[in-house]
C-alpha cells in the first residue's frame, strides 16, 4: 500500500492529536468571530437609515469589541502555549528508538544505529517504526534545507545544514503514513516523499533483523541476477550506490542492499514493481526530471538482468 | 493668475518633457500603471501554475519552469506590484490630500520610478532568457547560494530586490518630508486624512525594514560573487541569519502593503456613507501601533526551524497582539457603516468585499501565530490561502476600490459603473472559490511550491475546482483593466468632486492642473470640503513665476517659510540608468560598483547644477485670507 497524502486532522500519534485539538479550538473561535463580523456588516448595511450618529455610544461599543478581542486572544494564547508544551511528552522516556534522518536532494537517508558498526541499518525513504514506542529522530541535512513532515504523526521540523536537531514521533496504531519534504529544496522538491511504516514490535524487529543482513552472496543468485550484478558493478551504478556485502560501497545515492524490500521507488513517487524499476533505471529523468540519477542506456536483455539482480536484493 | 501658474508649473511638451516629468500626479500614475502591468504578468504566471496543478502528474509545466514561475510570481507580486502600486497611490494622493503643489523632492520621485522600472525589467529580462530566479521569493540559503544555484538566476533576484528597495526608500523619504512639512496651513497633524496617516506610518516602516533586506541580499550577492561566507555554515556562516534578516524585512513588508489598503478604506468610506469615519483617534493609534508591532512578529515564519520554545511563545503572543489594532479599525468601520445612508457605487462594493475576504485571512493569521497549529499548516497550501486572503482581501480589494474612486481625479473621466459591478462580483466570487479550497488541501497534506502530485493523493478535485475559479477571478480583474482603457478614452467626464467626498484632492479640477491648487487652501477641520464654503480660506502671497510653496510646522501646520521646489529634469533618468549599470554589472564583476560611482559623480553634478540666476524672494509676505 502506498498512501499518496496525509491528513493533519486524522492523527495517528500523540503529537498530531494535540495539534488537531489546538486546530479545532482555534477553528471554532475563528468561525464564531467571522460570523459575528459578517452579521454586523450585513445588519448594518442592509438596513440603511439616516439616523443621527451617537458617536460616543458607538465608540464605547468599539471599545467593548476591542476588549473582547483581547480576552479571546489571551485565551487562544493559553491554548497555544499549552499545546506547544505538550508536544514533547516522551522527553526522558525510556525504551526510545533512535533513528538518524538525513535529508538529501531529493530523497531521505535513514540510519538505524546498531551495537556494532556492521549492525547499523542504512535504508532510504521508508521509516519503519514500532507501534506505541517513542522514536527519537536526529534530523540532519548535508545539502539544502529540508523539512520533515508526516501530517498524521507530527508537525514539521526543518533540517537545516549546520543546525542538527531532534524531534520525537510516536505511532499509536499500525499503518502506513505519508511523509513529504515541506521546505522548498530545489528542482524535485515536489517528489521528495517518504513513508512511515508503523508495525507491531515483533514484526518491526523481524524487519530490522532482515535489514541488518548483507546482500545475498553471489553463489545464491540465479544466473540472470549474477549477470545483473556484473553489470551493476562494472557500470555506473556502483559510482553512487552501496550494496552491503559487495564491492559497491558508494554513498551518493540510496543504499540498495535491500531495495527490493521497499514499497516505493524514487522517494515515494512510484510503487516498487518490476516495470517501474526498469523505467527508473533506464531513464530516471523521465520520472523525476532534474534528479541526480542519470539515465542508464542498456540493451533490453541487460536491463532485464540488472532489474532481476535488484529484485533479488530483498 | 492661473495662466502664470500654469506657465511656471507645466512641464512643456514632447518626448523630452515626458522624460523630464516631475509632477507627482504624473509619476504617481506611471507607478500605478506600471505596477498593474506587472500585476497582470504575475497573474498570468499564477494561471499557468494553476493549470499545471489542475490534475495530478500533469506535464503542462515542468519542474524547472514551475519553480521559476512561482519565484517570479511571488517576487513580482511583492516587489513589482504591491509595494510600488502603494508608492504610486501615495505619490498621487498625498500632496493633493495635503493641499500641496508637489512632493517635497520632485526629482527624487522621478528617480524612484525609473529605478523601479529598471529592477522590473531586469527580472523579466532574466525570466525570458531562462535566467530567471528559481529558489523562491524568500531565497533561502543554501539553496540560493553559490553551491546550489550556479549561474546568474539568483543574482538577478538579489539585484532586483536592491532596485525595488532603493525605489521604496526614496519614495518613503519623500513622503515623510512632504507629510511633515508641506501640509496646507491649519492641517494640524490631528486633522490629517487617515490615508495620509497610513502612508506616514508605512514610510517609516520602509525606512526601518528595507535596509535589512538590502543588507541580506547584498550579503548573498557577495557570497555568490566574491566568495564571502555569510551563509556558509562550514565556514562559520549561518543559514538562520538569512532567515532572520529576510523575515525582519518581509513581515513588516506585509503591513507596508496592507496599511495603505486600510487607509484607502478610511478614505473611501466617508463619501459613500456620508459621514466621517468614527473613531479618528482609534484608527490613527491603531495604524501607528501596527507599524511598531509589525517589527516584532517575524519569527512566526520560522517556527518549524526549531528555535527555543520561550522565543516561540513570545512571537506567538506578539503575532496575536497585532490582531487587536486591526480589529479595532474594523470595528470602527463597522460602526461607521452601521445604518448609514449608503450609496452602493463600485468603490464601496470593493470595501465591503474587503470585510468578507480579509477577515478570513486575519483569522487564519491568528491560527498561524499559534506554534502547534503552524507546525502542521506551515509551508502548505493552507498558507497559500491565508496569504492571498490577507494580501488580495486586505490590499487588492481596497486598491481596486481606490482605482474606481480616484480614477476620475486622475483622468478626468468616470469608470463605467456597470462594468465595475460585474468586475466586483466576478472578482469576489472567483477569489473566494479559488483560494478557499486551498485551506482544505493544506490540511490534507499538500505542500506549497510543488509542481506535481500523485494521482492517489485525493487532491485533484479541489485543485481542478480552484483552477477553474482562478479563471473567473482573472476575468473579473480583466474587466476592470478593459474598463480602465475604454473609460479613459470615452468615459463620462468627471467634475471636481463626483463622489461628494470630504478631502482636499476633490477641491481641484479633474484631472488636476500642473500646479494642483490655484490657491493653497487653509484647513480648519478633518473634513475640509464638508465645511461651509464661507469658513474656508486660502494662502496669499506666493509667487506665481516660480515654483514657490509654503512650508508649515510639523505639528500645527502653521505657515513657517517659503521654499522653491525643483522643476523638471532629465538627470533622475540618467541617475537611474547609472544605478542600473552599477547593479547589473556587479552581477558579473565587483568592478560594477566603482564603475557606478565613477559614472555617478558627473550625473550628481548635473542633477544639482544651479540653473539660471538666483532670484530673490519677493517682498510680499505670505498670509491667509478668506476664500
Amino acid at each position: 500500500m502506498m498512501p499518496a497524502s496525509g491528513y493533519a486532522l486524522a492523527p495517528a500519534g500523540p503529537q498530531a492529536a494535540r495539534l488537531a485539538h489546538v486546530f479545532w479550538v482555534f477553528f471554532a473561535v475563528a468561525l464564531v468571530v467571522y460570523l459575528v463580523v459578517v452579521a454586523l456588516l450585513l445588519l448594518g448595511v442592509l438596513r440603511p437609515g439616516a439616523a443621527a450618529v451617537d458617536e460616543p455610544a458607538r465608540l464605547r461599543l468599539v471599545a467593548v469589541g476591542g476588549v473582547l478581542t483581547a480576552f479571546t486572544l489571551i485565551g487562544l494564547l493559553v491554548v497555544s502555549v499549552r499545546g506547544g508544551h505538550e508536544l514533547n511528552p516522551m522527553r526522558g522516556a525510556k525504551d526510545v528508538l533512535t533513528v538518524q534522518v538525513i535529508g538529501r536532494q531529493w530523497w531521505w537517508e535513514l540510519h538505524y544505529p546498531g551495537t556494532a558498526p556492521d549492525q547499523e541499518v542504512v535504508t532510504a525513504n521508508e521509516l519503519h517504526v514500532p507501534v506505541g514506542r517513542p522514536v527519537l529522530l536526529q534530523l540532519v541535512s548535508r545539502d539544502v534545507i529540508h523539512s520533515f513532515w508526516v501530517p498524521e504523526l507530527h508537525g514539521k521540523r526543518d533540517l537545516i545544514p549546520g543546525h542538527d536537531s531532534t524531534t520525537y514521533i510516536q505511532a499509536d496504531r499500525p499503518g502506513v503514513f505519508r511523509g513529504q519534504c515541506a521546505e522548498f529544496c530545489g528542482t524535485q522538491h515536489a517528489q521528495m516523499g517518504f513513508l512511515v511504516i508503523a508495525e507491531p514490535e515483533d514484526s518491526f524487529q523481524r524487519w530490522l533483523a532482515v535489514q541488518r543482513r548483507p546482500a545475498p552472496p553471489q553463489q545464491e543468485l540465479g544466473a540472470q541476477a549474477r549477470r545483473g550484478q556484473q553489470l551493476f558493478q562494472r557500470g555506473t551504478c556502483v559510482m553512487c550506490h552501496r550494496v552491503a556485502g559487495t564491492q559497491a560501497g558508494a554513498t551518493m545515492g540510496p543504499d540498495l542492499t535491500h531495495v527490493a524490500s521497499r514499497t516505493t521507488l524514487a522517494a515515494g513517487s512510484l510503487p516498487n514493481v518490476r516495470e517501474h524499476l526498469r523505467r527508473w533505471v533506464a531513464d530516471a529523468q523521465s520520472v523525476k526530471p532534474g534528479s541526480h540519477m542519470p539515465p542508464t542506456p542498456l540493451s533490453a536483455t541487460d536491463q532485464d538482468d540488472l532489474v532481476t539482480y535488484l529484485e533479488a536484493l530483498r | 493668475m492661473n495662466e502664470a501658474l500654469a506657465a511656471t508649473w507645466s512641464p512643456g511638451r514632447g518626448l523630452s518633457a515626458w522624460l523630464r516629468e516631475v509632477r507627482h500626479t504624473e509619476i504617481g500614475k506611471r507607478f500605478v500603471v506600471t505596477a498593474f502591468l506587472f500585476f497582470a504578468a504575475g497573474g498570468i504566471e499564477a494561471l499557468l501554475m494553476r493549470l499545471q496543478l489542475s490534475r495530478p502528474a500533469s506535464g503542462t509545466v515542468g519542474p524547472d519552469l514551475y519553480n521559476r514561475l512561482f519565484t517570479t510570481h511571488g517576487s513580482t507580486m511583492m516587489f513589482l506590484f504591491a509595494v510600488p502600486v502603494m508608492q504610486g497611490v501615495g505619490t498621487f494622493t498625498v500632496p493633493l490630500m495635503l493641499g500641496a503643489r508637489n512632493l517635497a523632492f520632485p526629482r527624487l520621485s522621478a528617480y524612484s520610478y525609473y529605478v523601479y522600472v529598471v529592477g522590473g525589467l531586469l527580472l523579466y529580462a532574466g525570466f525570458s532568457l531562462r535566467a530567471g530566479p528559481d529558489a523562491g521569493w524568500f531565497a533561502y540559503t543554501p539553496l540560493s547560494g553559490p553551491a546550489f544555484s550556479p549561474g546568474k538566476r539568483m543574482d538577478v533576484w538579489a539585484q532586483m530586490i536592491t532596485f525595488t528597495e532603493l525605489s521604496a526608500l526614496a519614495t518613503a523619504v519623500n513622503l515623510i518630508v512632504t507629510i511633515f512639512k508641506l501640509r496646507a496651513p491649519g492641517m494640524s497633524i490631528t486633522r490629517m486624512p487617515l490615508l495620509v496617516w497610513a502612508f506616514l506610518v508605512v514610510a517609516f516602516m520602509i525606512v526601518f525594514a528595507m535596509p535589512a533586506v538590502v543588507v541580506a541580499s547584498s550579503c548573498l550577492a557577495l557570497d555568490r560573487l566574491v566568495g564571502t561566507h555569510f551563509f556558509n555554515h562550514a565556514e562559520g556562516g549561518d543559514h538562520l541569519l538569512w532567515q532572520h534578516m529576510f523575515w525582519f524585512f518581509a513581515h513588516p513588508e506585509v503591513y507596508i502593503i496592507f496599511l495603505p489598503g486600510l487607509g484607502m478604506i478610511s478614505a473611501i468610506l466617508p463619501a459613500f456613507t456620508r459621514r466621517r469615519v468614527l473613531g479618528y483617534d482609534v484608527v490613527v493609534l491603531a495604524t501607528v501601533t501596527t507599524g511598531f508591532v509589525a517589527f516584532g512578529v517575524w519569527v512566526h515564519h520560522m517556527f518549524a526551524a526549531g528555535l527555543p520554545q520561550l522565543g516561540d511563545s513570545y512571537f506567538t503572543a506578539s503575532s496575536l497582539i497585532i490582531t487587536i489594532p486591526t480589529g479595532l479599525q474594523i470595528f470602527c468601520w463597522l460602526a461607521t457603516l452601521w445604518r448609514a445612508p449608503l450609496r452602493f457605487a463600485t468603490p464601496l462594493l470593493f470595501v465591503l468585499g474587503f470585510f468578507v475576504t480579509f477577515v478570513v485571512g486575519g483569522l487564519t493569521g491568528v491560527m498561524l501565530a499559534a506554534v502547534p497549529l503552524d507546525l502542521q499548516v506551515h509551508d502548505t497550501m493552507f498558507v497559500v490561502a491565508h496569504l492571498h486572503y490577507v494580501l488580495i482581501g486586505g490590499a487588492v480589494f481596497p486598491l481596486l476600490g481606490g482605482v474606481y474612486y480616484w480614477f476620475p481625479k486622475a483622468t478626468g473621466r468616470m469608470l463605467n459603473e456597470r462594468a465595475g459591478k460585474v468586475s466586483f462580483w466576478l472578482t469576489l466570487i472567483g477569489f473566494n472559490a479559488t483560494f478557499f479550497p486551498l485551506h482544505m488541501l493544506g490540511l490534507h497534506g499538500m505542500p506549497r511550491r510543488v509542481y506535481t502530485y500523485l494521482p492517489g493523493s485525493g487532491w485533484h478535485h479541489l485543485n481542478l475546482f480552484s483552477t477553474v475559479c482562478a479563471g473567473v477571478l482573472g476575468l473579473g480583474i480583466l474587466i476592470t483593466f478593459v474598463n480602465v482603457v475604454a473609460s479613459r478614452a470615452r468615459g463620462r467626464r468627471a467634475e471636481a468632486n463626483p463622489w461628494e467626498a470630504d478631502s482636499l484632492e476633490w477641491a481641484v479640477p479633474s484631472p488636476p492642473p500642473p500646479y494642483n491648487f490655484a490657491e493653497i487652501p487653509t484647513v480648519g477641520s478633518r473634513a475640509p470640503l464638508w465645511e461651509e464654503p464661507s469658513s474656508r480660506g486660502v494662502v496669499t502671497g506666493l509667487a506665481t513665476d516660480q515654483r514657490e510653496v509654503v512650508v508649515t510646522t510639523l505639528l500645527d501646520a502653521a505657515p513657517d517659510h517659503r521654499t522653491i521646489l525643483a522643476g523638471p529634469s532629465i538627470w533622475p533618468l540618467f541617475a537611474a540608468a547609472v544605478t542600473g549599470v552599477g547593479f547589473i554589472v556587479s552581477m558579473f564583476t565587483p568592478w560594477g560598483l566603482p564603475m557606478a560611482v565613477a559614472l555617478g559623480v558627473p550625473v550628481m553634478v548635473g542633477w544639482f547644477w544651479p540653473k539660471g540666476k538666483p532670484t530673490p524672494l519677493h517682498a510680499e509676505q505670505p498670509g491667509t485670507k478668506a476664500a
